[in-house]
């Protein structure tokens, strides 16, 4: 009896020993991006008493893979609303993994925008085109909230920008987003030029988009590339740069 | 001649270590790594219809998963019947008649199991490593052949992004903390063992033991907030809280595959707590046995 009370006290005040060092540990461990799950009824709900108890055992990459593997056949029988639900879960459950977000976005503004543009059950042209920007919308969200869970991470801007420009035809948030990508570390070093080429469709920019470009052009021949001479040119002409201060004619082009 | 008796020797405990791996390694515990081994080739041809990167991703989450699961198994299983079982063959009595001290069976029955541990946990990884190893060079081989025209900065981009989605260091010290967890896992069940009647009764106490552990976290965050429930509440989460181990802390490798870096300070700080409670269930467990009437 005596030896029990006294492991049970010493249960409690280790308790009460290790109480700060768990709380300091839970801090550290959420300021450097480990586990940014919350488990709450919402993930619950979601997951079904199953998923639910694998992820809380350690198991929520596994679950997130299940589920990957279901959307995967999902979109394999182009079950799109199916597939939303699904990469929902998963980026829920893996909020770090990059290839998530950026295959749900993907599938959502590139396959599911495509698929709704060319719906044989749907005459009407109209709601054909509202579909398709509800599934850009879809794939827009996905990257936003992947970049708010993943700030330090460079690729989810980037895939914003293209979504941007090759879905929204939007130049000046697509030069925003490869700007910000290149501003993250780790950042591929075409985004800075990609900014800059994205500005330079951009109506009242120009200026800008110049300094910028000729700034890279500055820098050597490595930045010299085709798109960047055109794009030089183009704006060398539509602003008036006068003739010596713009770039030489025979320009050696960087293949 | 007459030998000395000494009160603390560390070839009577490497003895009993020595005898506890072999013990188990004859109840053909390794057959758990077989298991783990079907695990990994299955998921690595299963996954060959996907992308190399989420091939890799699954690949990587299905084998440090199973890792985990097979550990933390083989350390509640394998730590749940020794005690019992040496109480039921009479070895126990045949050990402690001769001059060894209790601290040292437990202590020398403890690291038996960490070692079996610590060997499992190497050859699961061993052969994770290798089966991502070849399926990276499979994937950089295909790589190569379909871009034999390419420029070579292009070819050099390309075989840097298959490289980086295969294989990532931060993945050595997440293995380490999955063996820190097994550890704690086999010193409770340790401690456990020494006040139970059976290793059913260890194994389902430990089972609940893992799952109210992995919710530890939640249980301490929700009774330290000053609005959190009424008083019977309040008292089952100080248990939870003050009773159970944090389970979840160890639970890094699935951010770790997702690309977060782990910190020299999170590892050693997480480490440290994992054998903070290793050495503290090894004592209690040393503490209850030495009360046990045998």
């Amino acid at each position: 009896m005596m030896r029990t009370a006294v492991v049970l006290a010493v249960l409690v005040g280790f308790g009460t020993l290790k109480l700060p060092i768990e709380r300091h540990l839970a801090a550290l461990h959420r300021q450097e991006h480990f586990h940014g799950v919350e488990f709450n009824l919402d993930l619950r709900e979601k997951l079904g008493q199953l998923g639910f108890v694998a992820a809380l055992s350690g198991f929520r990459a596994i679950v997130a893979d299940a589920l990957f593997i279901q959307a995967h056949a999902a979109w394999e029988n182009t079950e799109w609303g199916r597939m939303l639900l699904l990469f929902r879960h998963i980026t829920t459950l893996q909020p770090r993994v990059l290839l998530f977000w950026d295959t749900a976005a993907w599938h959502m503004a590139w396959n599911a925008s495509v698929a709704a543009m060319n719906d044989r059950t749907q005459p009407r042209l109209a709601l054909r085109v509202k579909a398709q920007r509800e599934y850009f919308a879809l794939g827009k969200d996905f990257l936003e909230r992947g970049i708010k869970n993943n700030p330090d991470r460079p690729d989810l801007y980037e895939a914003l920008a293209r979504l941007y420009k090759d879905k929204y035809k939007d130049h000046e948030h697509a030069a925003e987003y490869y700007a910000k990508a290149a501003a993250v570390p780790g950042a591929a070093p075409w985004d800075r030029r990609f900014s800059a080429y994205e500005l330079s469709y951009c109506e009242g920019r120009e200026r800008e988009a110049y300094e910028r470009l000729r700034s890279l052009y500055n820098e050597g021949e490595k930045e010299r590339l085709p798109t960047l001479i055109k794009r030089l040119k183009f704006l060398e002409d539509k602003l008036g740069i006068p003739r010596e201060q713009r770039i030489p004619q025979e320009n050696k082009v960087v293949k | 001649m007459e030998t000395r008796y000494r009160p603390f020797s560390l070839w009577r405990i490497r003895a009993i270590t020595a005898n506890t791996l072999t013990e188990l390694t004859r109840l053909k515990v390794f057959y758990v790594l077989l298991v783990f081994a079907l695990v990994l080739i299955g998921s690595s041809i299963f996954m060959a219809q996907f992308s190399f990167q989420q091939e890799f991703q699954i690949l990587k989450d299905v084998s440090l998963g199973a890792i985990s699961l097979f550990t933390s198994l083989l350390a509640i299983v394998a730590t749940a019947r020794l005690i019992p079982q040496d109480i039921e063959d009479r070895t126990l009595y045949t050990i402690l008649a001769k001059p060894v001290p209790r601290f040292e069976y437990v202590l020398g029955r403890i690291t038996g199991v960490l070692l079996l541990l610590a060997i499992s946990t190497l050859l699961m990884s061993a052969g994770f490593v290798l089966v991502l190893y070849l399926r990276e060079q499979a994937v950089v081989h295909t790589t190569l052949r379909q871009m034999s025209n390419a420029p070579p900065d292009q070819i050099a981009d390309a075989l840097r992004v298959i490289q980086s989605s295969a294989f990532n260091i931060n993945i050595f010290p997440g293995i380490a903390v999955i063996y820190l967890k097994a550890c704690l896992l086999a010193a409770l069940t340790l401690f456990v063992s020494t006040f139970a009647t059976s290793n059913i009764f260890t194994i389902v106490v430990m089972a609940f033991i893992y799952f109210i552990g992995h919710l530890q976290a939640t249980a301490r965050e929700y009774w330290l907030q000053e609005h959190g429930g009424g008083l019977i509440t309040r008292v089952f989460l100080a248990v939870v809280t003050l009773l159970f181990p944090d389970l979840q802390a160890f639970n890094l490798v699935d951010d770790i595959v997702a690309g977060t870096a782990i910190s020299l300070a999170v590892f050693a700080k997480t480490a440290m707590l994992g054998l903070f409670y290793t050495a503290v269930y090894t004592l209690l467990a040393t503490f209850v046995f030495y009360g046990k009437e045998l």
